[in-house]
């Protein structure tokens, strides 16, 4: 068997899901099962007084901060959200204890009875109160080059400032977990990304041994970093309920609970300084990234990372100051979302060259063009662009499939036409892949191999492309490849399923372990052949300083969107939307179309329609009625190429890909709202009032 | 309340509080967990069943008011030829990544065709405008639906 790895080949998992036969956690039964409900806070900053609990009947229980037996502290990046509430609340939302019992309806009117009496304080509600106050959670600095002398010699400064929304990342299915303790041993099953960050958390809540908590993910219906961090939260509150009741509890969140208390999309505000030489070339920026972290840290220093990370998206910017801070306001936490904090930066970025050039009479795309960074230029952070960059080539792909040059030249007033470029750092960021230090086994018995990973299948087509790879690097059929279930007490901890790794990192160590497999086939009838990552030597970061090679490589895109604005509702249609893709070598370019087209629809969803807000601490859009998300009438027809740019650390040459296309579409629709009205679009959403005030302006 | 109804296509005899959603019926005391609860207020249908032929929201819809009607879910809908043209329609275009959405876009695919076996792509969006899937971003599933058409020529 030896097949052109980008040919599709039919996914392993679609027709089970297709037959409904799929099994998520909602799904499966447990014998004694008891479900589990949250008392969450109404308030947005208070302390508790005191909880009045009603006549709890038999068979009933309320877990609180008490039974937990370790750390009431939900570990991450920074551990700061308790698992229950201790003296006081923090956010509209925040868990204070479970109720939990057999029949449901039960347990929701016990909940409905418990009184918390709270003394109020006075919470950060925005932003710009929590910048005010100086609420700041983290606080990053780094340079690049001499930015004062390059302010100091500019011949033009301009400045300009960006702001984005909240973003909900309604994964079909909603979050939940269940757990139960067979002996000695808690185990933990559920809807979930990284096995082991929930088993992390585990241990240190229940304060348990290793070898007692295990943890499998079951079927994830979409997570899109949605459920990265969170579920370990879900996953410690229903490990001491199962450890006070001695029975099996189950806690799934219906579409309201999920909205009001789940992760979301850091709002940002991003403000510029630019400065431009004799030939109106960007030669240095002075940027200030502010990220709404919430009431808790958790995950956002590293969400905040990346988004400083890639700020200058695919330019060559010699100088740079860049500030960037998370800030605490009483609201609910912000944390991992598809792009991780990128999306933020990059639209800022490129609106902020294409107002420059709007303003210089230059044509964008041009403007853009001229700043393109080429191999070997430094990165932001003083690394280095080690690979082969193919902008040009996807330059040229994306103005002749779409016409742009003749187009922007010739749209009607209401109709405009927009490009954006824009890259992605593959894998984690700095450190990060010599922190985790994933391993990976593949185990071979007589003609049959299993795959041991601990990235999981959540729809993206995992499962499929790292069977693939290891099948077409071993030439035998894929019904050889079996994949190991995702049990932490049966696969190596190969990292979370996060961060477009998965594919390049965790497929790049199957694709080796494969390769030495090979050599030894007829070695034995079973045997077991095992990898761990190793950070290749080339590449230097220094994570104090915030300088060197803050990813090993980069994905790259451009997008242009086709809009249409409705002259009397100021209603917002996408016409058309192309995308053009260097992702190294596409495995499987159907699961990859699948990826980017998906990926879009998201983009698009944020840059347009999905407003979320917040009123006095309380969100205002709290189901799928008032949070609308793009259904079918909302996207438009959509034409992807990809380019082909081997990576050589890469399996069969792959890089990352999921991110990428969130990254790219915003900005694209926002250029082409912008070419449409002849305004600046410097915030997301682009909502149809905001539109109609803007147009009739002067 | 006493209430007589077909589900995949056996008569029940059950008694039941009339406000008890359909979609709680199926799934809790008949076991029927092709159907997805996405958020119990009508707007993903995760939850779509046919209800004497026509694709309707379980969550929304009352036990006291499927008296007499016929209810298909996906367990039943999966054994026709209708389903297997979906199945390789849908899997052909890559139109499944999560899978929780899936199942309702079949059953609503089912309707869609079953009224308008021919549907133009803007009668396709707009049929399968019920459905909502956060992964796919559509496209691949009304190609999944094009293709379902054309291998399944003559079934709807």
């Amino acid at each position: 068997m030896k097949e052109n790895i980008s040919q599709s080949i039919p996914r392993s998992d679609a027709k089970a899901k297709l037959r409904g036969e799929t099994k998520y956690i909602a799904d499966i039964p447990f014998d004694k099962l008891l479900y589990a409900k949250t008392l969450r806070s109404t308030k947005a900053k208070a302390k508790i007084r005191s909880i009045l609990l009603p006549k709890i009947p038999d068979g009933y229980f309320v877990i609180d901060q008490h039974d937990v037996p370790g750390k009431n502290r939900m570990r991450t990046v920074v551990s700061d959200h308790p698992i229950f509430a201790q003296d006081d609340v923090q956010y509209i939302g925040q868990p204070i204890l479970l109720v939990v019992g057999e029949d449901r309806e039960t347990v929701y009117n016990i909940l409905a009875q418990i009184q918390v009496e709270y003394e109020e304080e006075r919470p950060l509600l925005t932003l710009e109160e929590a910048e005010n106050s100086s609420a700041v959670f983290t606080d990053y600095h780094y340079d690049k080059g001499n930015p004062c002398a390059a302010f100091q010699n500019a011949k033009t400064l301009i400045e300009d400032e960006f702001a984005t929304g909240y973003q909900e990342h309604v994964y079909l299915e909603p979050n939940g977990m269940a757990a139960e303790f067979k002996g000695d041993t808690l185990f933990v099953y559920g809807s979930m990304q990284c096995p082991f960050y929930a088993k992390g958390a585990l241990l240190e809540t229940m304060d348990l041994a290793d070898d007692k908590v295990r943890v499998i993910q079951t079927t994830t219906g979409g997570a899109f970093g949605g459920k990265e961090e969170f579920p370990s939260l879900i996953a410690c509150q229903v490990a001491v309920a199962s450890l006070k009741t001695q029975k099996p509890v189950m806690m799934i969140y219906d579409r309201m609970e999920d909205i009001l208390c789940s992760t979301k999309r850091h709002p940002s505000k991003i403000r510029y300084k630019a400065a431009l030489d004799e030939n109106q070339q960007i030669v240095a920026l002075d940027i200030d990234v502010l990220f709404n972290a919430g009431a808790y840290n958790g995950l956002s220093p590293v969400v905040l990372q990346r988004g400083i990370f890639s700020v200058t998206n695919v330019y060559h910017i010699p100088h740079l100051r860049v500030h960037g801070r998370n800030f605490m306001t009483n609201s609910v936490p912000s944390g991992a979302y598809r792009g991780f904090g990128a999306p933020q930066t990059i639209f800022g970025t490129e609106m902020m060259l294409y107002n420059i050039a709007v303003k210089l009479g230059i044509e964008p795309l041009d403007y853009k063009a001229r700043h393109l960074l080429k191999r070997n230029d430094p990165t932001c952070t003083g690394g280095r662009i080690h690979d082969e960059v193919k902008m040009f080539e996807i330059l040229e792909k994306i103005t002749q499939m779409s016409g742009y040059y003749e187009k922007i030249k010739h749209s009607p007033k209401y109709h405009g036409i927009g490009a954006s470029l824009f890259l992605h750092g593959c894998g984690f960021t700095g450190k990060g892949e010599t922190v985790i230090n994933g391993a990976i086994q593949l185990t071979k018995k007589n003609q049959e191999v299993t795959l041991k990973v601990s990235s999981v299948e959540m729809g993206q087509g995992a499962e499929t492309v790292l069977r693939k790879i290891v099948a077409y690097t071993l030439e035998i059929q894929m019904e050889q490849i079996i994949f190991e279930k995702t049990d932490t007490g049966l696969v190596p901890d190969s990292g979370p399923t996060v961060a477009s790794r998965t594919t390049m990192i965790v497929g790049g160590l199957l694709q080796q372990a494969a390769l030495e497999m090979k050599e030894r086939w007829h070695e034995a009838e079973s045997f077991e052949v095992t990898r761990r990552y190793n950070h290749p030597d080339f590449l230097h970061w220094d994570d104090q300083k915030f300088h060197g090679d803050a990813y090993p490589v980069y994905s790259w895109g451009a997008n242009v969107a086709e809009i249409e604005i409705d002259p009397v509702t100021y209603e917002l249609t996408i016409k058309n939307l192309y995308g053009v893709y260097d992702v190294g070598v596409p495995i499987d370019l159907r699961s990859l179309e699948g990826q980017m087209q998906g990926g879009i629809a998201q983009g698009i969803g944020w840059a347009t329609i999905e407003v979320m807000e917040t009123s006095q601490g309380r969100l205002i859009q709290t189901n799928l009625t008032n949070y609308k998300i793009p259904t079918a009438m909302d996207v438009p027809e959509m034409e992807i190429e990809f380019i082909s740019n081997p990576y050589e650390f890469g399996p069969f040459g792959a890089k990352c890909a999921g991110e990428l296309p969130f990254v790219g579409a915003p900005p694209a629709v926002a250029a082409a709202v912008s070419h449409a009205l002849k305004k600046p679009i410097n915030h997301l959403p682009i909502r149809p009032e905001k539109l109609m005030e803007i147009d009739n302006e002067n | 309340m006493k209430i007589e109804f077909y589900l995949n296509n056996d008569p029940h005899e059950i008694e039941v509080d009339p406000a008890y959603r359909l979609l709680d019926l199926l799934r809790e005391d008949f076991g029927l967990t092709s159907v997805k609860e996405g958020c119990g207020e009508g707007e993903c249908g995760a939850c779509i069943v046919l209800m004497n032929g026509l694709a309707v929201n379980s969550c929304l819809v009352p036990c006291g008011s499927i008296l007499g009607k016929h209810i298909i879910t996906l367990e039943e809908f999966r054994k026709t030829d209708r389903y297997e043209a979906i199945e390789k329609g849908f899997m052909d275009a890559g139109a499944v990544q999560c899978g929780f959405c899936t199942p309702g876009f079949v059953m609503a695919t089912e309707s869609l065709l079953n009224q308008n076996p021919d549907p133009t792509d803007e009668e396709i969006r707009e049929g399968l405008s019920g459905n909502l899937c956060r992964c796919t971003g559509y496209n691949l599933i009304i190609k999944g639906v094009k293709l379902a058409m054309e291998k399944g020529a003559g079934l709807w």
